[in-house]
């Protein structure tokens, strides 16, 4: 990335339209991030095996977005949809008593039929929507995350590393250490470069990440993929070429939920903790952000700006926060700096949602 | 000076290089009804966008020559000076209010207040209004055409021809108001209601308002008008007096001969007799190309044509076979019922279309030449796809050879296969689309507008194609176009539509007053094909 910036400043038009505005900016923002806190004695490898952390952490989530732009329903700001179908089906395998790699793979297991159910539910909703989609999406996330505090508070689970310590109902952190879940992925295959303090790179989180890139890029590179593409850039043109277009909006939004529910197993594992409640509730617009500063626009976007924005998107939130923390010591600043910073980025990707123009 | 209430002198437009009209001249007295007519892109739009002064005219750098409103030159720079000039205009649409009255509607935005405590504090804006003036006024207006209905009803709910005349009320209620453009007024309306119409239109002349009466409807204009000026590709053919000149005539100045695209041989020699499709009654909802019952016969081999003006219904036939627009009716293809409405089936009978809107439905435009190729086969008959289990990936390899191939044959201009069909120029995105028709293996190919917006060399290029399709292999092609001369130029035979029906059918060197006469729909070109 940092070569690709410092070469960005020479053939300096033409680069920015290839890259994209928005990915360059914040780029560069990034960079003068990482440099100022060079100056200030943070340590570059802590800076970036967080990097490397969280981008893993939130791929998938962010690779989620991919299916429902590139159907024509838009960035799939109904992502909590899918999460909350993650998160159901992650307290589910802990009630069913699993561990460890088992416990993983049960969520996932539960996750995936789950999450298709769901989404195809709400791709019914979207084809009834047609033209307001971000809109209805967005407020389908925030309500089900409601509907979901209550079904958690509800639901007789019985399993006591799930529930409060009095009354009834799941906890609002549940902590995957107690399953032997916690950093399973990232710590298959890790391993450390430059020594003791160096560059940790989580090889099995990277790597689930990286199956998923994959099958998402395949599956657009396939016959039901590419019909659901041509529906999503030109409607008009795919219906005139015999596609169904409402099924296929439908296939893209089941992909997109099943993805975010796999998404967040994987976020919750690299994180340590599942939190269940109101956390799912602003999932969906870190991973907008995230894919829109990697050059995606609302009706185009490819794996390689998943993987792209991903990168820039949480090497900024993870170098801003030790950069504030250093620059304003001892106030609540840095705090304040964090909440700027990262919604002020998600605000300006959105500026750059275009309808459907490059 | 002149008696002339208005004259247009040596006006001319062009838009990007691009002249759309060429040195007009059209002079309107008092009370005189002047007619316009000319076909699709002869300029008549964009004659009255100049006289309104609308934004595009301006935005696109001006026009050429001069506007004279009673001797004195006028500078319309908006519409809202072509209104202080007295220039009104009655759209093809209306331009009403549905839930407001008859009254509100016309006295919008020109309303008679009254002050009240409010407005003398807070300004005129909040005047009340006074509807028992403006009532008064809409009542005279509406007496001067003959309306003997209530100013006080909603427009919601009134019949079409109502409507029509409360935007010519509007219009006339406006102060000072000198010349009136009718756009297409009859278009929308019954005959009975249209009948009414040029009645009202005469006697608004009588008064002394100027009027310019934009038709293709020649038996109204001979009916109506003082005079006539037929324009014809941007340029002003004649005027007219009507009492010197006949339908038959203005017919033929319509159509008249354009650059002559040259028929290269006799009759064809591929039809047969066998009908390869009938299409009985058929109905389609395509927005401003309404058909309301075709009845077709296409022969195996044979070029058919179909022609007639904009919004008359020929493109809606096509579309509607191909289930783009919703459609019923009775279609026989191949010896098999074709069911309408479903796209899948029609590509699948063996249909295979080109649509007129190239940018639209036609193409991706960001993608590939060779994706926009192979992209329906793909779909449809699962050509150009690898299996892997339940899976189906593209075949990158086949798709790249039959591009390549199809590059060749088609002489399509690009840098290679992978280029975007968005930076083609017209006339290869129109190969392109041919390509994709073609990759179909189609029996029947059709055709719409295939030389729209591209250079005339493509457009000979293009017609040569699907003369060589139809003459080598054999395929019949029904071409959809608004240019006669290259219907002409290929066809075995012409269908006219108009107003959504079939309206004749001619030999491709059948007279021009013969086509202008068919394509306007005037009730006697049974005696036309005689004169």
């Amino acid at each position: 990335m940092v070569e690709m910036k410092e070469k960005g400043k020479f053939s300096f038009k033409e680069t920015v339209n290839k890259i994209g505005l928005p990915t360059l900016i914040i780029g560069v923002f990034w960079l003068i991030l990482i440099i100022t806190g060079g100056f200030l004695g943070i340590s570059m490898s802590t800076l970036l095996s967080d990097t490397l952390k969280r981008a893993g952490m939130n791929g998938i989530l962010v690779l989620a977005m991919v299916p429902s732009i590139q159907s024509g329903t838009g960035p799939n700001f109904a992502l909590p949809v899918g999460v909350v179908c993650g998160l159901f089906s992650l307290v589910c395998s802990i009630e069913l008593g699993f561990t460890g790699v088992t416990w993983l793979l049960m969520s996932m297991a539960f996750a995936i039929p789950l999450a298709a159910v769901v989404g195809f539910l709400y791709g019914k909703l979207l084809n009834a929507v047609k033209g307001s989609e971000m809109t209805i999406a967005t407020y389908t996330g925030f309500s089900i995350v409601a509907a979901m505090c209550l079904a958690w508070l509800m639901i007789p689970f019985k399993n006591p590393k799930m529930g409060w310590f009095i009354g009834t109902g799941l906890r609002e952190t549940i902590q995957l250490d107690a399953v032997g879940g916690a950093q399973i992925l990232n710590n298959f295959w890790k391993f450390t470069i430059g020594g003791e303090k160096g560059i940790i790179i989580p090889t099995g989180m990277l790597l689930v990440f990286g199956v998923c890139c994959f099958i998402v890029w395949l599956y657009f590179r396939s016959k039901s993929g590419i019909a659901i593409s041509a529906g999503g850039i030109n409607p008009r043109f795919a219906q005139a070429s015999g596609i169904e277009i409402d099924n296929n909006r439908i296939k893209a939004n089941i992909l997109s939920t099943v993805l975010g529910a796999i998404g967040i197993i994987v976020y919750s594992q690299g994180y340590g903790y599942a939190q269940l409640y109101s956390a799912p509730l602003m999932m969906a617009f870190p991973a907008v952000a995230a894919i829109l500063i990697g050059g995606a626009t609302a009706s185009r976007a490819k794996v390689s700006h998943v993987i792209i924005g991903v990168i820039i998107f949480q090497g900024l939130l993870t170098t801003a926060l030790p950069v504030a923390n250093q620059l304003f010591e001892g106030t609540d600043l840095s705090e304040i700096l964090r909440m700027i910073i990262q919604n002020g980025i998600i605000l300006y990707a959105l500026t750059q949602v275009k309808g459907g123009g490059k | 000076m002149s008696d002339n209430l208005l004259s247009l002198k040596h006006v001319s437009k062009e838009y990007s290089g691009n002249r759309v009209l060429k040195d007009i001249n059209i002079e309107l007295k008092k009370g005189e009804i002047h007619a316009l007519i000319g076909e699709n892109g002869a300029g008549k739009s964009t004659l009255m966008n100049i006289l309104f002064g609308m934004p595009v005219i301006h935005t696109t750098g001006g026009f050429e020559g001069k506007i004279e409103i009673d001797g004195q030159e006028a500078h319309i720079k908006s519409p809202h000076d072509a209104m202080n000039y007295g220039i009104g205009m009655v759209h093809q649409e209306f331009m009403l209010i549905p839930g407001f009255t008859i009254t509100e509607n016309i006295k919008l935005n020109r309303e008679i207040t009254r002050q009240n405590p409010v407005s003398t504090v807070f300004g005129k804006r909040l005047e009340s209004l006074d509807f028992k003036a403006m009532n008064e006024d809409a009542r005279r207006a509406l007496d001067t055409l003959d309306m003997n209905i209530d100013e006080y009803l909603p427009v919601a709910g009134l019949p079409v021809g109502h409507m029509q005349f409360i935007e010519i009320a509007r219009e006339i209620d406006k102060t000072g108001i000198k010349i009136l453009v009718f756009d297409e007024p009859t278009a929308v309306l019954a005959e009975s209601e249209a009948k009414n119409l040029l009645d009202a239109i005469r006697k608004l002349s009588q008064k002394g308002i100027g009027i310019l009466f934009i038709s293709h409807r020649l038996d109204e204009i001979v009916d109506v008008a003082d005079k006539v000026t037929v324009l014809r590709d941007g340029e002003h053919v004649a005027t007219k007096d009507i009492k010197d000149t006949n339908k038959f005539e203005i017919a033929q100045l319509m159509v008249g001969r354009k650059i002559s695209i040259d028929r290269s041989e006799g009759p064809n020699k591929n039809s047969s007799d066998e009908i390869i499709l009938s299409i009985k009654d058929l109905n389609v909802a395509m927005p401003g190309e309404r058909v309301k019952g075709i009845n077709l016969e296409v022969k195996k081999g044979e070029i058919v044509g179909i022609g007639g003006l904009a919004g008359q219904g020929k493109l809606g036939l096509a579309n509607g076979l191909m289930g783009i627009y919703p459609s019923s009716g009775e279609i026989t293809f191949n010896e098999k019922t074709l069911s309408l409405n479903d796209p899948e089936a029609a590509i699948k009978s063996g249909l295979a279309f080109v649509s007129e809107d190239r940018k639209g439905i036609g193409l991706l435009l960001d993608e590939s030449i060779e994706l926009n190729i192979a992209f329906s086969a793909m779909q449809i008959n699962n050509d150009f796809l690898n299996k892997l289990g339940p899976f189906r990936f593209r075949d990158s390899g086949k798709i790249r050879s039959h591009a390549d191939k199809m590059i060749k044959d088609l002489d399509i201009r690009c840098t290679s296969p992978l280029q975007r069909v968005g930076r083609l120029s017209g006339g290869n995105q129109q190969k392109v689309c041919v390509a994709r028709a073609l990759t179909l293996n189609p029996t029947l190919l059709m055709v719409s507008e295939p030389t729209r917006g591209i250079d005339i060399g493509a457009k000979k290029l293009v017609l040569d194609l699907l003369k060589q399709l139809n003459t080598e292999y054999g395929m019949t092609i029904v071409m959809t176009s608004s240019e006669l001369a290259e219907l002409r130029a290929i066809s075995d035979r012409i269908v006219i539509v108009c107003e959504g029906k079939v309206e004749g059918v001619l030999p491709p060197d059948a007279p021009d007053a013969e086509f202008g006469l068919m394509m306007s729909g005037s009730k006697s070109h049974a005696e036309g094909s005689e004169a």
